[in-house]
């Protein structure tokens, strides 16, 4: 196991703590409560990392906000893995016809920014939670189809595959049994570095009002609020800035480590022949 | 003579994920002014470590010199390599020392003329104006053969062909007349008709100029045709070093002789019908098979006049303007355990033909017939259960087995898909498949990435006999294998074919293996069989023209009978690509022999 891999898993684990046991342990509470009396207060012993402009404690937000954040961005890249893992399978392994039509439609998603694709659908279906997974699901969908089909078309165009089509098999078990397993590991990566990118959509969307709507907490939400005290208050943003970045930091190292354990080549040491 | 290069003692380390690898170890030997130096060697070998070496370039590689002298006699006086200033091998690397390399396509800059590329050196080493270094440049493409140089200078590298680039390539190493000349296997990926016209003229270049060659290369023919000494490598150690009629005609280390007794020799069949076994260094030659059955027998498969068409779309609407005539109007017929060999050069339509046969590519006309029925229009079911009787191994043992899947998984794919077996016997069949190939039982649940390439291509074998297969068509199955495995890989299929009744349509360039392993050979041309028969007749007896320049290229593995390679023939190569609408006529053969049949 590398540094690299200790730091990243150590981050998503964090996370992914905060995310599941901090609702469990944190009465609701307790983020939402405001202290009038400190209002955007620095970091002191009372408010480790500072309150914001209701004087909320932004320790207790951030914990809490990570629910939200990590919640949507995983549904979200989850979304989109469903949808554009056939898509892009399907477009890149048969070529084609198939592929034109396809890819045409993602091109055509292509042609709007992910965010603003993400914005329209939030604002046409209603802010709340379940449509802003489905926005940011959508916006990102086409991205991976292509990427998808991109490593699809490679690993279409081995000669093992060819290999097994001599060999009889069908294309449904060709595509099951060697093209999903080759491709899986840049799927990986990109997916990591999705789920980083969704978390920062999310914060867009929320920052623009067409996410997470208050009272419930999450770490866009946070940084929308702070905007107007960013000369006098920068902690607000940077609390729940930095949470982000750490998440974010965390994936793409673990999305790394990952693709490394996933290939047989250096799941082994090879031994020479 | 004091040598121009002499190495001496040269260590030289990678740093790998894995720790240090030391690649060449305390390696000497040195090179004469005027003297062509072949170091050979199979992979791994470290040949390439050692003259890259010599330009300093390992350290590109992250490799270092971690000892050792490299003397090189410059023109300013003589420097020790492993120690001048990165400056001072600026100012040797192509221009005192000069160096091609494997792959011609991709030594030159695709998005830059010909011309610039040569007079961009030329200013650089030679501080000559714009004009004069264009003259240089045509001078030199005149030196190594290239028709029409001033053309050939405002054209880019993909307007001109394999042969003709490596020619570029070398007039650009020669361009500041270097005293060393570094060629990296200059001839591996080219055509055997190009590969003679390339050592013929570096042969001449090296006469005329007298400048040093080290030649590094694996084929112990091309070493034969071109060295006045060898160096043989292996592990990163030189086995042995001397003239090159000593080292054919007396070889010392155990190694050498058995890399030598591997390598087929063109000609050394002349007057054996069958198909032999190759020689195994270090083991006894195994017993001579029963013959096969005679050619006549019913055949197992045939091809009437397959022809195979790739459509060429041009222009906004991709309308089919032209068609490239990959195979056209090809007939033969395989007999039950017998191997019909075919060969010729890239693009010639060999492996197409073979993919055809399998109908992993559909062809345009003509009729395939396995075992007497006519599949060429099969599909769906029926098309998956031909696949049983017609396998195929393919060349690149890297590229051809999934690195995601254990190897008993995909020995046991074919039987899977096909049902002959499943659960206790499934993994019975496939261990005993494996002992079948000689592969050892521990090797099962591995992944393809800890073999080596004999071994996996072991594996590929496996897979296709899996279900029982009549034919097995073979591309290039044993090309990208070293000598002596791939000497090990034919006498397992010869072994397998003698056994089983196997019957092989065996795909390749190698004139000296086919020689060996056939009992019947068909040369293409431009999609065309233009002579097939018995092998000792096609090869006694070549009719076709093309047949002979062939064979004539082909290199031998005896230094006593060093080939003359005439020079270029320059004239342009056919194109297999005609316009759309175009007829092609048909193929008409005269008998020349019994079965022996030429195209007119």
């Amino acid at each position: 196991m590398t540094t690299r891999g200790i730091v990243g898993g150590a981050l998503v684990a964090l996370m992914l703590a905060l995310a599941i046991l901090a609702p469990l342990l944190v009465p609701d509470t307790w983020a939402t409560e405001m202290d009038m009396l400190a209002r955007l207060s620095p970091p002191s012993l009372a408010h480790p990392l500072g309150t914001d402009q209701l004087g909320r404690d932004l320790m207790w937000r951030v914990m809490l906000g990570a629910r939200t954040s990590i919640l949507i961005a995983g549904a979200a890249v989850l979304m989109s893995l469903v949808i554009g893992l056939p898509l892009g399978v399907v477009s890149g392994y048969f070529g084609g016809w198939i592929d034109n039509v396809l890819m045409r439609i993602v091109d055509a998603t292509l042609a709007f920014p992910a965010l603003l694709l993400a914005l329209t659908i939030s604002a046409v279906l209603g802010p709340n939670l379940r449509n802003t997974i489905i926005a940011i699901g959508v916006a990102f969908t086409p991205y991976l189809a292509r990427i998808i089909r991109g490593e699809a078309l490679r690993v279409a165009r081995m000669p093992y595959i060819e290999g097994a089509r001599a060999a009889g098999t069908t294309d449904t078990m060709i595509i099951l049994r060697h093209v999903l397993p080759n491709i899986m590991a840049p799927i990986i990566v990109q997916a990591t570095i999705s789920l980083a990118f969704a978390i920062l959509a999310e914060a867009g969307l929320s920052f623009l009002g067409l996410g997470t709507q208050p009272p419930d907490s999450s770490w866009g939400l946070m940084i929308q609020a702070s905007r107007d005290y960013l000369d006098r208050a920068p902690w607000t943003a940077l609390v729940p800035g930095a949470a982000v970045a750490l998440t974010v930091l965390g994936l793409n190292m673990f999305g790394d480590v990952l693709r490394d354990v996933l290939d047989p080549r250096h799941a082994m040491p090879a031994k020479p022949a | 003579m004091s040598a121009l290069v002499d190495i001496d003692g040269l260590t030289v380390g990678f740093r790998t994920a894995d720790g240090p690898v030391t690649a060449v170890a305390d390696v000497s030997f040195t090179v004469a002014p005027g003297e062509t130096v072949c170091v050979v060697g199979e992979s791994g070998s470290g040949k390439s470590v050692t003259s890259l070496s010599l330009m300093r370039l390992v350290e590109f590689g992250g490799g270092a010199i971690l000892d050792g002298r490299l003397r090189f006699d410059a023109a300013a006086g003589p420097l020790d390599v492993a120690r001048a200033s990165d400056a001072t091998m600026r100012g040797l690397r192509g221009n005192e020392i000069g160096m091609i390399f494997q792959e011609p396509m991709t030594s030159l800059n695709p998005v830059f003329t010909i011309g610039r590329q040569m007079v961009d050196g030329l200013r650089l080493h030679r501080n000559l104006a714009r004009a004069a270094a264009r003259a240089r440049a045509v001078e030199l493409l005149r030196e190594v053969r290239i028709p029409e140089p001033e053309r050939r200078l405002d054209q880019y590298p993909h307007e001109l062909s394999g042969g003709m680039r490596q020619r570029v390539v070398i007039a650009m190493a020669m361009a500041c007349r270097p005293r060393l000349l570094i060629a990296d296997e200059p001839t591996t990926a080219l055509d055997v008709t190009i590969q003679a016209e390339i050592l013929g003229l570096i042969d001449r270049l090296k006469r005329e100029t007298g400048m040093a060659v080290l030649f590094i290369t694996h084929d112990m023919a091309v070493v034969a045709q071109m060295a006045d000494r060898v160096v043989v490598m292996r592990g990163g150690r030189v086995v042995e070093t001397g003239p090159v009629e000593r080292i054919f005609a007396a070889p010392q280390a155990d190694y050498t002789r058995a890399l030598l007794a591997a390598v087929p020799r063109l000609g050394e069949m002349a007057d054996r019908p069958a198909p032999e076994p190759m020689r195994i260094p270090g083991a006894p030659v195994p017993a001579a098979r029963p013959s096969a059955p005679p050619g006549d027998a019913a055949p197992i498969l045939e091809l009437r006049h397959l022809t195979t068409r790739f459509p060429v779309r041009t222009g906004m609407l991709r309308r089919v303007t032209a068609n490239v005539h990959a195979v056209e109007d090809v007939s033969f017929a395989l007999a039950a355990g017998r191997t019909l060999s075919l060969v010729g050069e890239s693009g010639c339509g060999k492996s197409t033909t073979g993919r055809s046969v399998l109908r992993l590519v559909e062809p345009t006309s003509g009729e395939i017939r396995l075992g007497g029925r006519d599949i060429t229009d099969l599909g769906g079911r029926d098309l998956r259960r031909l696949r049983r009787d017609v396998q195929m191994i393919f060349q690149d043992p890297f590229a051809s087995l999934n690195p995601h899947m254990r190897l008993a998984q995909q020995v046991a794919e074919p039987m899977r898909n096909f049902g002959t077996a499943r659960g206790r016997e499934l993994a019975d069949r496939v261990a005993d498949l494996f002992d079948r190939v000689q592969l050892p039982r521990s090797f099962l649940n591995r992944y393809p990435h800890e073999l080596s390439g004999g071994q996996r291509q072991r594996v590929a074998i496996a897979r296709a006999l899996s279900v029982g297969p009549k034919v097995i068509v073979a591309d290039e199955a044993v090309s990208a294998l070293d000598v002596s495995v791939q000497a090990q890989v034919l006498n397992l299929m010869m072994e397998l074919q003698a056994d089983l009744g196997l019957s092989f349509l065996f795909i390749s360039h190698d004139m000296a293996v086919v020689e060996r392993v056939s009992h019947d050979v068909a040369v293409m041309y431009l999609g065309r069989i233009v002579e097939i028969g018995p092998r000792a007749a096609v090869f006694a007896d070549p009719r076709h023209p093309y047949t002979r320049r062939l064979l004539a290229s082909v290199p031998i593995a005896d230094p006593a009978r060093r080939r003359e390679f005439a020079q270029a023939d320059t004239a342009p190569i056919p194109s297999p690509v005609h316009p759309a609408g175009y007829v092609a006529p048909r193929s008409e053969y005269r008998e020349v022999a019994p079965g022996h049949r030429v195209l007119v």
